[in-house]
């Protein structure tokens, strides 16, 4: 009697341990989705400001209609890409965001451009939200690392295996976001 | 070690609360010897007079502490956009809801946070805060209060300064009830008891005397020096980039002037000290000396 006692006992602690690293993985897998969206409602916010801002842009820099198709072929490839792969929609963002400061920057030689309030409205309004950008990318590689390492250790990734919880790729990030800029005033 | 210190924050902070309550017994015993001659009238009294008091700081602590600072809350984005967009941010990356956002009109340049929890927190910042920082440097500055917010750290703090404000009160309370109905006592009693009164008079504004520094202690207790550390090294975790705090740092230690209009008993919540006549390396110092913050986020 006493040994199905124990062994009752052990089987109910070894299944509310298994039921809980379940729900923790299932909670680690849902932070994972919810960072993406983070990242996802920024990239479509970029994606319906960026024709506003070509139209402002056409009128007044009319030698640069490649940027500006580039930057539109660009955004339009985004658009149309399915939903789930992610690193491959970052890369696409990257290029965005490259040919974004190069509209700002061919800014600087249009004087009345530069002048004109719906022109810095707007690239204020990109700029936060390309920061929106590099902040969600962050927050969503530091919960897949969280979540991958859940998956890898032990024991944990006996029920990750037996549940198909499979490693989600982090996103790379740009190299020349990864040094931090350094200004000197000489 | 992030969830250590969480851990060891709630502790704390039911540790200061019980501690708050046993000091507040005291005095409500002392106040009802001295005034009822009767200890127990006095415990009561003040047992249920600070228990309603305390429910009161804790559920509006953010308001408390806030009106404090004289400091008024933005409540769209358009009113201060930079400010905004930063603690939106930074509150996205370290996964706590969005702050409620405060402006102090002060051209010192300072910040805290405050709160009871991560729902329910609001950070503040001063107008010349917002004037004198670039950009990196704010992210810097706002990435240290969410941090704040996020290790629990404004629980404590803000119950801490809650209820040593409420200690200074009911010190108050006791002083003017003893001058008038210690007094009025006097004159009904034969003149061999004014002699114990004056003695117990004497003894209470002692113990009440006594009583004001260990408030501040325990402030000081609440808000050991190490949590400015561990804020410092989450603001570089959410922003990657300790340039920022630094130098946002070595601004705001650098100028000259003191805040105006901060309240002395939550000098402990702000990122700097806003009062600049303390000695900074002393064991009661509320926030560690600046240069050795730079160095140690230097070496990150």
């Amino acid at each position: 009697m006493p040994t199905l006692l124990i062994v009752l006992a052990v089987v109910v602690v070894i299944v509310l341990f298994y039921v809980s690293i379940y729900n923790g993985l299932i909670k680690l897998r849902n932070w994972v989705e919810e960072s993406w969206a983070q990242i996802d409602v920024q990239l479509k916010r970029r994606n319906d400001l960026i024709p506003n801002l070509i139209e402002t842009v056409k009128g007044y820099a009319k030698h640069e209609k490649e940027t500006l198709a580039e930057v539109i072929e660009m955004r339009n490839k985004l658009v149309a890409m399915p939903a789930g792969d992610h690193q491959a929609q970052m890369e696409v963002s990257n290029q965005i965001t490259d040919s974004l400061k190069s509209i700002f920057a061919l800014s600087e030689s249009y004087p009345d451009l530069k002048a004109n309030q719906n022109f810095t409205e707007l690239q204020h309004e990109l700029t936060n939200t390309e920061n929106k950008i590099a902040y969600a990318r962050q927050l969503y590689n530091n919960t897949v690392m969280k979540y991958n390492t859940k998956i890898q250790s032990f024991p944990s990734n006996i029920v990750a295996g037996i549940h198909h919880f499979t490693k989600t790729e982090m996103l790379t990030t740009p190299e020349e976001e990864k040094s931090v800029p350094k200004v000197s005033f000489n | 070690m992030l969830y250590e210190q969480i851990a060891k924050n709630k502790r704390k902070t039911v540790l200061v609360m019980f501690s708050f309550f046993v000091l507040v017994m005291l005095i409500g015993a002392a106040i009802g010897y001295a005034n009822f001659n009767s200890i127990t009238t006095g415990i009561i009294l003040a047992a249920v007079l600070s228990g309603f008091y305390m429910l009161l700081m804790i559920s509006n602590s953010t308001k408390v502490v806030m009106g404090l600072n004289h400091a008024t809350e933005i409540t769209s984005r358009e009113q201060a956009v930079i400010l905004w967009d930063t603690v939106e941010n930074m509150a996205m990356v370290a996964q706590i809801p969005m702050p409620k956002i405060y402006i102090i009109n002060d051209p010192s340049s300072n910040a805290f946070a405050t709160g009871n929890s991560p729902k329910n927190a609001a950070v503040a910042a001063t107008t010349g805060l917002l004037e004198q920082l670039n950009q990196e440097e704010l992210e810097g500055v706002m990435a240290h209060e969410v941090s704040h917010i996020r290790n629990y750290d404004i629980r404590l703090s803000t119950i801490a300064v809650a209820l040593a404000a409420v200690i200074a009160l009911l010190g108050n309370i006791g002083t003017r009830m003893l001058w008038y109905g210690g007094g009025r006592r006097n004159s009904k009693s034969d003149s061999k008891d004014s002699g114990g009164a004056t003695a117990i008079l004497y003894l209470v504004s002692i113990v009440l005397l006594i009583l004001a520094p260990i408030a501040a202690t325990m402030v000081q207790m609440a808000l050991s020096r190490n949590r400015e550390y561990l804020a410092d090294a989450s603001a570089v975790e959410l922003t990657r980039n300790p340039e920022g705090l630094i130098s946002a740092l070595e601004k705001i230690s650098g100028q000259e002037r003191p805040m105006k209009q901060a309240n002395s008993a939550s000098a402990a919540l702000y990122i700097e000290n806003p009062f600049k006549k303390e000695n900074r390396g002393s064991l009661f110092a509320t926030h560690p000396p600046t240069e050795k913050r730079i160095e140690r986020l230097e070496h990150m």
